[in-house]
C-alpha cells in the first residue's frame, strides 16, 4: 500500500508547550484511522501537522472549530471546499451569483448530512449540530484522497454520528478521524491510534485492542 | 502614572486655559435674541417648501455619496493599511470643512466638492477601522480553506464576509456622522440644510430656522429605522441622480493649475522676502491661532468631561428610574445628533463671537457622546442583587468602576475636540480656522496650506499625548473606542 502522509521523528506542540516529542507516524492508502485520547493530549496538533504537509495528496479538512463564516449562506460555506479548483474570476462570480449546477452539487452533499433545503440559510442562524454538519458537507463536496476530521460528529446523537461516519467512509478511501466515542471508533476504523501524555500508547487494529486498553487511555 | 496625578495636571492646565481665554458675552442683550428665538421655536415655519425640500434632498445625497465613496475606498485600503497608514492619518486629520474650503478653489460650489470633502477624511477613518476588523477576524475559517488560494480570494470569500456585520454597523454609524458633516458643509456655501440654517438665522427668521433644525432631527434621529440595507443601492442611485441634476456655477478654466500654483509659498513663486512671509504666517497667524485652539479645546474637554460625569447615570435605569432613563436618553440623543458647529453657530447668534459659545457647544455635544458611551457600558455592569439605587449607586459603584473607561473616553474625544476647535474659527473665534478662512478669502492659499499643516501637526501631537496617557494610566480596556462605535 502506498504511504499518503507521514511524519518522521517530529516534535509537535503549540507555542513553547511540547505535547508530542519525537513522533513518527505514517498513513497508508485505504486506512481508516480513529484517533483517541484525553483532551489536551495532542490529537488536534497531530491532525494540523499532517494537514500542513506541502505538495501532498488532496486533503479535505473538518476542523474542530468548523471554520465557517457566519454571515455567508450554507451554500457558500460548503462551496469553499472547492475554491482551489477554479480561478479567481470564477470564484468571484460564484460568490455573487452561484449557478444552478453548483447549487445542485451542494444540495446533494447537504442531503447526505441531513441538511436538506438549508442551502440559502445564513450559517449564523444554525444550531451547533447543524454547523458541524455544514463543515462536514464542505469536506464531502471537496473530496480528495484523504480526509482529516477533528471530532466531526461530537454535536450529533450516536445514531446520526454513525451514519455520518459511514458517509465519510463512502466518500474517502482514506480517513483520519479524531473521536471520543470508543464504540463509534470500533465501528468505523480499520486502525486505532491512542494518544497518551507524550506519545502514541496504542496503534493497532480494533480487533487487537481490548476495551480495558481503551479505558486506560482516559484513566 | 496614577490617574490622580493625571487629573491634577489636567485641572492645572484647564485653569491656565481659563485665565488665557476670552469668554465675554459680546451681545449687549442676549435676552432680546433669546426671546425672538423662543417665539420662532414655538412657531416653526415650513412655508418655503421647495427650498427646504431641495436642501434636505441634497443633504442626504451628499451624505450618501460621500460616505459610500469613503467606505469603498476604505475597504480597498484596509487590507494594505500598514502601507498607507500615514496617508490615511493625514487625510483624516483635516476636517471636512477645511477640505471643502480647499476644494472650493478647484471644483467650486459643485457636487464633487461636497462629496470629496466628506469622502476624503472618511476613507482614512474607514480604512483604519476596517483594517482593525480584518485583523481581528477569527483565523479558523481561513485555516479551513484549501491551501494555496490567492490572497484576494481568501480576503473576499472569507475575511470580508466574516467582518461584514461589524462593517455594516460601523458604516451606519458613519452615515449618521456623514449627515452631520453634510449639513455643516452648508456653512461654507454648499446648498445643504446648514446653508438654509445660516441664511434664515442671519435674517432673523427664527421660525424658518426652527423648521430647518426640526427637519434635520427628523432625518437623523430615526436613521437606524429608515436606513435598510436592501434599500441602500436605491438611496445611492437617487443621491447620484439628485447631485447630477444640481446646477453648479461654472469654474473658470485651469482652476486646478491655478490652485497648484497658488499653494506654492509666495517667496518661491514671486521672489518675495522669506522672513516677512514666515513672520506673517507663523508668528502672526499660526502661533496665536494654535494657542487659541489649544485653550478652547482644553476648556471644552474639561466641560465635556464634567457634563458627562454628571449626565451618564441619567440613562442608567437603576440610577434615574425607568422614566428618567428614557428622558435622559432623549436629551443626550438630541445633543449628540446636532453637529457641534451648528450648536456653536446658534450660540454665537445669542452671545456674540467669543470662546464662550464655542466652549458651550463643544462641551454639550461631546459631553453627550461620552455620557452615552459610558452610560451604555454602565447599564451593562453586573451588579449584586442588593446593590444600592439612585445617586448612591452612581457614587459608590458605577463611577468607581467606570472611571477607567470614562477617562479613556475623554482622552479619545480630545483629538476630535481639537479638530473641532480649529474649525470654530470659521465663526469668527480666533482659532486656526479663522486664519485659514481669512487666507482663503484673500486667495493666499500658500498660507492656508501652511496653517493646515500646523493644525495637522497639532492633531498628531495631541493624539500622541492622548495615546501615551492612556498607556501610562493603563486604560487599555477601552482603547478601541472608534471601532465599537455604532454598536448599541
Amino acid at each position: 500500500m502506498q504511504t499518503l502522509l507521514s511524519l518522521q521523528d517530529r516534535s509537535l506542540g503549540w507555542g513553547d508547550h511540547m505535547v508530542l516529542p519525537n513522533l513518527s507516524i505514517s498513513v497508508s492508502q485505504g486506512e481508516r484511522i480513529a484517533v483517541l485520547g484525553r483532551s489536551g493530549v495532542g490529537k488536534s496538533t497531530l491532525l494540523s501537522a499532517l494537514a500542513a504537509q506541502q505538495d501532498g495528496p488532496r486533503i479535505a479538512l473538518v476542523p474542530q472549530d468548523h471554520g465557517l463564516v457566519g454571515s455567508l449562506s450554507v451554500f457558500h460555506n460548503v462551496w469553499m471546499g472547492r475554491l482551489d479548483d477554479f480561478g479567481t474570476a470564477r470564484n468571484l462570480a460564484t460568490l455573487i451569483w452561484p449557478r444552478a449546477t453548483q447549487r445542485a452539487q451542494v444540495d446533494a452533499v447537504l442531503d447526505r448530512v441531513g441538511l436538506t433545503g438549508l442551502g440559502r440559510r445564513p450559517v449564523a442562524e444554525l444550531s451547533g449540530g447543524q454547523r458541524q454538519r455544514v463543515a462536514l458537507a464542505r469536506a464531502l463536496l471537496r473530496g480528495g484522497q484523504i480526509v482529516l476530521a477533528d471530532e466531526p460528529v461530537s454535536a450529533v446523537d450516536p445514531a446520526q454520528g454513525a451514519d455520518l461516519l459511514r458517509g465519510i467512509a463512502d466518500r474517502f478511501e482514506t480517513a483520519i478521524v479524531v473521536l471520543h466515542d470508543a464504540a463509534l471508533a470500533r465501528q468505523f476504523a480499520t486502525r486505532i491510534i491512542g494518544l497518551q501524555a507524550g506519545g502514541v500508547a496504542i496503534d493497532a487494529a480494533p480487533d487487537a485492542i481490548s476495551d480495558a486498553d481503551l479505558a486506560e487511555l482516559y484513566g | 502614572m496614577k490617574a490622580r496625578h493625571a487629573l491634577a495636571g489636567f485641572a492645572v492646565v484647564t485653569l491656565i486655559a481659563i485665565l488665557l481665554s476670552d469668554m465675554t458675552a459680546r451681545r449687549p442683550d442676549p435676552w432680546l435674541t433669546l426671546a425672538a428665538m423662543g417665539r420662532g421655536i414655538i412657531t416653526p415655519d415650513f412655508s418655503d417648501f421647495t427650498g427646504l425640500a431641495t436642501a434636505t434632498g441634497l443633504t442626504l445625497a451628499f451624505a450618501f455619496c460621500g460616505v459610500g465613496l469613503g467606505a469603498t475606498v476604505g475597504l480597498i485600503l484596509a487590507p494594505i493599511y500598514a502601507r498607507v497608514r500615514v496617508l490615511c492619518v493625514s487625510v483624516r486629520a483635516v476636517h471636512e470643512l477645511f477640505w471643502a474650503l480647499l476644494l472650493l478653489n478647484i471644483t467650486g460650489i459643485s457636487p464633487i466638492t461636497g462629496v470629496l470633502a466628506i469622502a476624503l477624511p472618511y476613507s482614512g477613518i474607514f480604512a483604519k477601522v476596517f483594517a482593525e476588523y480584518l485583523e481581528e477576524a477569527d483565523p479558523a475559517a481561513e485555516a479551513a480553506l484549501p491551501r494555496g488560494l490567492p490572497a484576494t480570494i481568501r480576503l473576499i470569500w472569507v475575511r470580508i464576509p466574516q467582518c461584514l456585520p461589524q462593517m455594516q454597523t460601523y458604516t451606519l454609524y458613519r452615515l449618521e456622522c456623514g449627515l452631520r458633516s453634510s449639513a455643516v458643509l452648508g456653512f461654507v456655501g454648499l446648498p445643504t440644510l446648514g446653508f438654509e440654517l445660516e441664511s434664515t438665522f442671519r435674517q432673523g427668521l427664527y421660525g424658518e430656522a426652527t423648521a430647518v433644525l426640526l427637519i434635520f432631527l427628523a432625518l437623523i434621529l430615526p436613521m437606524r429605522r429608515w436606513v435598510i440595507w436592501r434599500l441602500v443601492p436605491f438611496y445611492l442611485l437617487a443621491s447620484i441622480m439628485a447631485l447630477s441634476l444640481f446646477k453648479s456655477p461654472p469654474m473658470g478654466a485651469g482652476a486646478l493649475m491655478r490652485f497648484l500654483n497658488d499653494i506654492i509659498p509666495a517667496p518661491i513663486r514671486t521672489g518675495a522676502d522669506w522672513s516677512s512671509w514666515l513672520d506673517k504666517v507663523f508668528v502672526q497667524q499660526a502661533w496665536p491661532g494654535a494657542m487659541d485652539t489649544l485653550v478652547l479645546s482644553q476648556i471644552a474637554l474639561a466641560g465635556a468631561a464634567l457634563l458627562a460625569a454628571i449626565a451618564f447615570p441619567a440613562i442608567v435605569p437603576r440610577v434615574a428610574g425607568r422614566v428618567g432613563a428614557v428622558i435622559g436618553h432623549g436629551v443626550l440623543v438630541v445633543l449628540r445628533s446636532i453637529p457641534e458647529y451648528m450648536l456653536a453657530f446658534v450660540f454665537v447668534q445669542i452671545l456674540g463671537a467669543s470662546m464662550l459659545p464655542a466652549i458651550l457647544a463643544l462641551a454639550l455635544h461631546n459631553g453627550a457622546i461620552i455620557a452615552h458611551l459610558a452610560g451604555r457600558q454602565a447599564t451593562g455592569v453586573d451588579l449584586r442583587p442588593d446593590a444600592p439605587r439612585g445617586l448612591t449607586l452612581w457614587a459608590w459603584e458605577l463611577f468607581p468602576r467606570m472611571s477607567g473607561t470614562f477617562w479613556a473616553l475623554c482622552l479619545y474625544r480630545w483629538e476630535i475636540i481639537l479638530r473641532e476647535s480649529a474649525i470654530m474659527g470659521l465663526l469668527g473665534i480666533a482659532t486656526l480656522g479663522f486664519y485659514i478662512q481669512t487666507g482663503v478669502q484673500e486667495l493666499r492659499l500658500d498660507r492656508v496650506i501652511a496653517l493646515l499643516l500646523v493644525s495637522i501637526l497639532l492633531t498628531f501631537i495631541i493624539d500622541q499625548i492622548s495615546r501615551s496617557l492612556r498607556r501610562r494610566m493603563q486604560l487599555g480596556g477601552a482603547l478601541r473606542v472608534e471601532a465599537t462605535r455604532g454598536r448599541s
